[in-house]
């Protein structure tokens, strides 16, 4: 087993702690892992990058090398595209849709995200909303790390110490509020994970996750999901704006019908 | 029994001279050496270990040979450019020797993540004719420096620890092992090495010059210089530190040529020899300058042989290694990737926090510098340097820690004018004071704006020594005339007062110091 991983964003929106987290569940599982990251000036509101590595063998280069990354996991949907030559063919781009728009060139809306929807294997997450939600908007680095963990070799429930660890001081409820956004980010993950598995593509996924409240996304309903989605009703769901539904049997049915 | 902990390279090597028995560490923040200093620091109570910052490079290593003559074991922090402003007390100390084991642990940083240049700090251990040790990962970072102190107490030397980038701020798990005691206090008896008076500094020179051959024993004999064979004899290649890595990363592990890595100098002359009987061509691969490459090329290169490395172009001469650069020097195929879905990322430079002080002294400057169309600041070391850029557009220089004011001063002399400087206070108290005494003392026509805010911000908010009234009292001690020291609190709301302020003294025909107090905004956040 080995698993390469790219984390990008922007200075200050808890890249590290991201990586402090799965440093940890590695090390706690007994793998092995090296794991790069950015000090210094480009803290103060710039791109940064972590390089981690995570392996049940030893690891010999900290940095990963070009086209090998298993996945880009990023806090910032345009900071993705800056780091695409690390990732396989194959890898999976797991990103929030949150935009930090703090240069003057940021892209027009919705350029960004229709790229990341361009990609072969893109999540998009709406960890602002998921964080926000949970009375926790600093905590967008969190559900990010929830949203990939299905394709790591942890358990959302190994995080708990470590959460604990990191935040126990703050109190046990935000402890538990850090659970509950890394719980959400899951699904997510999980969820969109499950369709493109199925053979949906990432735009598909995509905007089908935009549309359904994320609380209550359920990953085994992705694969009769996938059956249906190229359908008129599923068509008109897809391309609407409305407000976000629950994922359950009642929309599935409304969704095939 | 071995524990395992998870740590920096930066922290390996703390960790390492912990374990060692240190009874001080000494250092300047700089990145990427910062978090050694910071995790002794942090354990320094319980310990029972001496970790304050110093002023700057020079004072700690000063006071870390201070702590070796006294008998005792001491490690020294900074980044590679930080080692110019030591320079003088490290060449000297591999003069006078030590007492007490004596660990410099310099963070080099190739490809200037964070720094002005690259400079390698190889070349400084060669230069003050001590060994250095180069480790390629976290764990050698760790074992290295618990080894580094017997070897420094052996040959009553300093040893230089290099470290890079990469290796300091990557993280992996570490194998520690039993620790030892502090030393006793134990000063020297006789007086003459510590005393560089001619007669005694040359006795004490042609000493350092004789161990060199030890030296070179050493480096052949060292567990970190490895030659292994390989079955592909039609090049062989010589790797230092953690390219090392690399280069076993794009081979998967098994590569076919044969390998010297060197992790210990002076350079293993002999194991160089030796690869070279065995192949015709030797690929170079170096982290940093050309140092191994331009050893083996001599002025007439090596008869019958081809060198290939940075300096004909196999490899880059300029920024940090990669195993992309690797693979590539190597003549392996380039890796796909997935292609990106956008044809122009724009960049995304650092910036000045929002709220930050620095941003409106800017505005402010910008404002009192109007009738001097076009006129900047000379600037300095810190988080204000990003004043170069939009919006701010503030400044025209950034050298080295202290240069705004020593610049200033000798354009001003040039007949500039108004010749303003920016410094912060922990940068003032690093290398800006004695320029400032000397722009006093000849009443150079110039203006100095000490950005008071109250801590050492580009690095993590640590402590900083001269700051608030104490920093009025250094500015009013080096002579200052008080009618020409002024203190704001910047503020854009209080522009046009400000300005005026500024003005006056752009247009004063002396030396005058405006201190610009506010405190860091990173400050406030961590509740300091």
């Amino acid at each position: 087993m080995k698993f390469d991983i790219i984390l990008a964003g922007v200075g200050g929106q808890g890249i590290l702690t991201i990586a402090y987290l799965l440093d940890h569940a590695a090390i706690r599982k007994g793998l092995r892992f090296k794991q790069a990251e950015v000090h210094g000036m480009a803290q103060r509101g710039g791109a940064v990058y972590s390089h981690m590595r995570i392996s049940d063998q030893p690891i010999l280069s900290d940095l990963i090398p070009e086209g090998h990354a298993d996945m880009i996991l990023s806090v910032e949907p345009l900071e993705v595209q800056r780091y695409m030559n690390y990732l396989r063919p194959g890898g999976v781009v797991i990103s929030n849709d949150e935009p930090v728009k703090n240069i003057p060139d940021y892209p027009q809306d919705p350029g960004v995200i229709d790229a990341l929807l361009a990609l072969p294997r893109a999540i998009l997450v709406d960890a602002a909303g998921i964080a926000t939600a949970a009375k926790m908007s600093k905590a967008q680095n969190m559900v990010m790390a929830g949203a990939a963990t299905p394709f790591l070799p942890f358990d959302i429930q190994e995080y708990q110490p470590i959460i604990q660890g990191l935040f126990g001081a703050k109190g046990d409820h935000v402890v538990q509020a850090n659970m509950s956004v890394l719980e959400a980010g899951w699904k997510v993950g999980a969820f969109t994970k499950a369709l493109l598995d199925k053979g949906v593509s990432s735009a598909v996924a995509g905007r089908l996750v935009m549309r359904l409240d994320p609380l209550t996304l359920q990953p085994a309903m992705a694969g009769d999901l996938a059956g249906v989605l190229e359908g008129p009703n599923a068509r008109a769901f897809l391309a609407g704006t409305g407000d976000r539904v629950a994922c359950d049997a009642a929309m599935l049915e409304s969704l095939s019908a | 029994m071995a524990e395992r902990e998870l740590l920096l390279g930066d922290e390996a090597v703390a960790l390492g001279a912990i374990h060692a028995g240190i009874s001080g560490a000494y250092g300047y923040p700089g990145t990427p050496s910062t978090e050694l200093f910071e995790y002794v620091q942090g354990k320094a109570q319980e310990e029972g270990i001496h970790a304050v910052w110093s002023a700057n490079e020079k004072v700690a290593y000063e006071e870390a040979l201070g702590m070796s003559f006294a008998g005792r074991r001491s490690v020294i922090s900074m980044k590679h450019v930080g080692l110019n402003v030591a320079a003088d007390a490290f060449v000297n100390s591999g003069v006078t020797g030590v007492n007490g084991g004596l660990v410099l642990c310099v963070a080099d940083d190739p490809g200037m993540h964070s720094s002005q240049n690259e400079q390698d700090s190889r070349f400084y251990a060669k230069f003050a004719l001590v060994p250095c040790l180069e480790p390629a990962d976290q764990q050698e970072a760790y074992d290295m420096t618990r080894k580094a102190y017997a070897l420094s107490e052996s040959l009553k030397l300093p040893v230089v620890m290099r470290l890079v980038t990469r290796l300091a701020h990557s993280r992996a798990d570490v194998a520690t092992r039993e620790r030892e005691p502090q030393k006793p206090l134990d000063p020297p008896t006789d007086f003459f090495n510590f005393t560089l008076l001619p007669t005694n500094a040359r006795v004490m020179y042609q000493r350092l010059a004789d161990q060199q051959p030890r030296l070179q024993e050493l480096s052949e004999a060292s567990e970190w210089n490895t030659l292994t064979d390989g079955p592909d004899h039609s090049r062989g290649i010589i790797v230092n530190g953690i390219a090392v890595n690399y280069l076993g990363e794009v081979y998967g592990g098994k590569v076919p040529h044969p390998v010297l890595k060197i992790g210990q100098y002076p350079v293993p002359v002999g194991k160089i020899r030796a690869l070279l009987e065995k192949v015709d061509e030797v690929v170079v691969i170096e982290e940093g300058y050309p140092l191994i490459e331009e050893m083996i090329r001599g002025v007439s290169g090596v008869a019958g042989k081809t060198i290939r490395g940075k300096l004909d172009g196999t490899v880059p001469r300029c920024g940090e290694m990669t195993p992309s650069i690797v693979a590539k020097a190597m003549g392996l195929p380039a890796a796909e990737s997935v292609k990106a879905s956008m044809d122009h990322v724009p960049g995304r430079p650092p910036k000045l926090c929002p709220g930050c002080a620095h941003a409106d002294v800017f505005a402010i400057v910008h404002e009192a510098l109007s009738p001097w169309p076009g006129l900047k600041m000379f600037s300095d070391i810190g988080c204000y340097t990003l004043g170069f850029y939009a919006p701010h557009n503030a400044i025209h220089s950034c050298v080295d820690m202290g240069a705004s004011i020593s610049m200033a001063a000798g354009a001003a002399h040039a007949g500039f004018h108004p010749a303003v400087a920016a410094i912060g206070d922990s940068t003032f108290g690093h290398s800006g004071m004695t320029g400032l005494m000397t722009a006093i003392r000849d009443n150079a026509p110039m203006t100095l704006i000490i950005l008071d805010n109250g801590t050492v911000a580009m690095t993590g908010t640590q402590k900083t020594m001269c700051t608030g009234e104490d920093l009025v009292n250094i500015v009013k001690g080096l002579g200052i005339d008080p009618d020409h020291l002024k203190v704001i609190e910047p503020h854009r709301a209080r522009m046009a007062e400000q300005v005026k302020i500024l003005r006056d003294e752009f247009e004063y025909r002396g030396t005058s110091v405006i201190i610009a107090r506010r405190p860091c905004v990173q400050l406030k956040r961590k509740g300091g």
